[in-house]
């Protein structure tokens, strides 16, 4: 002050400033779905950030109660839409374990092509959108196009690009032509050149790193405490994947890394995505050359109870008839019993639990979905980041509404 | 996945429970190992400690919590039945807990001890009304703003009570309560040899 001494910031009425609060969505772009988040800003830092969840809820545990096992399944499809047959795979995954169902090799690899296919439309997703909410536009441009080819390949194995409900317990729908597994195989030669391309665009880019390195920095006691997993985890440099860790269908026969994260921060994120593409194609280049092997060959669905007889079969026989008519009419009945199925979806673990009285309904199905424990952290993330951070967060953890509102 | 290494799965849960017994056999009510699944009952009084111990014992380190939910058993003394998966990262395993819960007790809330916890616990308050004390912060989370009754317990109907739709007159969204242009079609897929527990009409005259 004018006498020499300090500390006498005297506010006046004007200056004296409350936080300021901002409703950030529900309709964002940045949001990636229907989010709002409630925030509470001292200038621009987040002070609170308060995420309210649910706009998009469907009741899809509750409908599962009163429908057949069968039924449900493509309400998987539903949850994480970026990647349609990774929560199928879940899905189908705890009925086999309930009902002792042994799936052909064939549906196997299948399953294994399909799943990293998934990984890569979700991480392709995630990295360019992630771009682009901090300011990049192009890499979208490029890498929807490389998501249309994929779901090309999607349409090409069970009719729908999106909503696939391919994956059944027991196997896959129908068996892929050879011709699409020569297509998979020429567009794993032309990815990497496309996956450069992006990698060229931000890798290096000063702004994109700007934006993402040293944000929403997450410690490994952070991991611990609020449940996260996928990429959330290995971005902080613990290689942990449920591939690796707790195989589940034929895993455990693939040559493939887990890349890690040094620093855990968003841009770290970014290089593991970016990463675990180009090991998501070195597993699909396996899958595709153990479905040509003798080996390889087969039928894809378990021939039983729960799926259905060869088409050809149902025009000679009766009993076949009734089975399928049975079989979509009334569903299969699974055995009492309970189980967690979890895998490494492309988003964290994915995870269902199952509660199965005996009859052709769940009685209870509970979805455990990465992204719910995900975005429960932004509060603790974001306090103390600038608000335009807030947007390379959400867009680093990877959330999609389909599964967090279930 | 391969027949060897389910059984390895099995034997390190048995291991797991034999550890257990030997440190918190008090608290454990019953426990079961299917399909290489390791289950747990305890009680509402043990079951912080048991979490506890859990996630700080060096040879279980559930450090991660995967998963809450809850079970209606509509027909039990104990209706409820709240469901905790855990996970270690570091000894690559995991357990389920399992608590029965009246309608009228309380679950003692564990965000203490896992922060992730907390919309897990928010989650099961909203759907099935199961209330969770010392929680920081226990608002309804998936449901609508106001929205009543908890739609997971047995006894709700899946259409629910109200449904929401666009008023063109008033110009804004009205709800109103639920009508059915047809029932509701819940069909009975027991065979009636073996899922009847009434009589077929016309089995009554075989009596007599």
């Amino acid at each position: 002050m004018m006498d020499g001494s300090v500390n006498q910031d005297v506010l006046t009425p004007e200056q004296k400033i409350r936080n300021f609060n901002l409703n950030f969505g529900p309709q964002h772009p940045a949001a990636h779905g229907v989010l709002r988040l409630v925030l509470e800003l001292d200038g621009e830092i987040v002070e609170r950030c308060d995420p309210h969840i649910g706009l998009l809820h469907r009741g899809t545990e509750k409908l599962m109660e009163s429908r057949t096992y069968l039924q449900n399944l493509p309400y998987f499809d539903r949850l994480d839409y970026v990647a349609p047959m990774n929560q199928e795979h879940a899905w189908c995954l705890a009925i086999e374990n309930l009902t002792g169902v042994e799936v052909p090799r064939r549906a196997q690899l299948i399953r294994v092509l399909y799943s990293e296919i998934g990984r890569i439309l979700s991480h392709l997703l995630n990295v360019t959108t992630q771009a682009m909410d901090v300011g990049a536009l192009t890499p979208p441009l490029w890498g929807f196009e490389e998501r249309e080819k994929l779901m090309i390949f999607y349409e090409r194995a069970c009719g729908a690009r999106l909503h696939a409900a391919y994956f059944r317990p027991g196997g896959v729908h129908q068996d892929l032509p050879p011709a699409l597994l020569d297509d998979i195989e020429d567009w794993c030669g032309t990815f990497p050149k496309v996956l450069d391309d992006i990698d060229g665009l931000l890798t290096e880019n000063r702004i994109f790193k700007q934006r993402n390195c040293d944000i929403g920095v997450v410690s490994e006691q952070e991991i611990l405490d609020w449940g996260y997993s996928g990429v959330m985890v290995r971005g902080s440099g613990l290689a942990w994947d449920l591939r690796r860790a707790q195989p589940y269908e034929c895993y455990d026969e693939f040559d493939f890394k887990v890349p890690v994260g040094k620093n855990g921060d968003c841009y770290d994120r970014y290089l593991c995505r970016m990463a675990e593409m180009r090991e998501s194609l070195k597993i699909m280049l396996q899958a595709i050359e153990k479905l040509r092997a003798p080996e390889g060959q087969g039928d894809v669905l378990a021939r039983g109870k729960i799926t259905p007889p060869p088409r050809s079969e149902m025009k000679t026989s009766m009993e076949a008839l009734i089975h399928h008519f049975k079989l979509y009419t009334e569903g299969f009945h699974v055995p009492a019993g309970e189980v967690y199925a979890a895998v490494e979806a492309p988003k964290g673990e994915f995870g269902v639990y199952l509660v199965a009285d005996g009859t052709n309904q769940p009685y209870r199905a509970k979805i455990r979905a990465p992204g719910y424990l995900h975005l429960q952290s932004m509060d603790h993330v974001c306090k103390g980041h600038q608000l335009a951070d807030v947007a390379a967060i959400i867009g680093t953890m990877d959330v999609v509404f389909g599964e967090i509102d279930r | 996945m391969s027949a060897p290494a389910t059984e390895a799965i099995a034997e390190a849960a048995a291991e797991l429970l034999a550890h257990l017994e030997m440190r918190q056999g008090d608290a454990l009510r019953a426990h079961t190992i299917e399909r290489g699944e390791l289950t747990v009952t305890v009680g509402l009084g043990s079951l912080k400690d048991v979490v506890q111990f859990l996630q700080h014992d060096e040879n279980c380190r559930f450090s991660t919590l995967v998963d809450i939910t809850a079970v209606d058993y509509p027909e039990r003394a104990r209706r409820f039945e709240v469901v905790y998966h855990f996970l270690s990262m570091y000894r690559n395993h995991r357990i389920r807990v399992k608590c029965p819960v009246g309608e009228d007790q309380m679950v003692p809330s564990i965000t203490d001890l896992h922060p992730s916890a907390n919309w897990f616990e928010r989650e099961v308050f909203d759907m099935f009304g199961i209330l969770f004390s010392g929680h920081p912060d226990l608002r309804r989370i998936l449901t609508d703003y106001g929205f009543r009754g908890y739609p997971l317990r047995k006894d709700f109907p899946t259409t629910g009570y109200t449904e929401v739709r666009y008023d063109d007159v008033t110009k804004r969204v009205v709800y109103e309560p639920v009508k059915l242009v047809q029932e509701y079609r819940q069909f009975d897929f027991m065979s009636p040899w073996e899922g009847a527990d009434y009589i077929l009409p016309g089995d009554e005259k075989t009596g007599a």
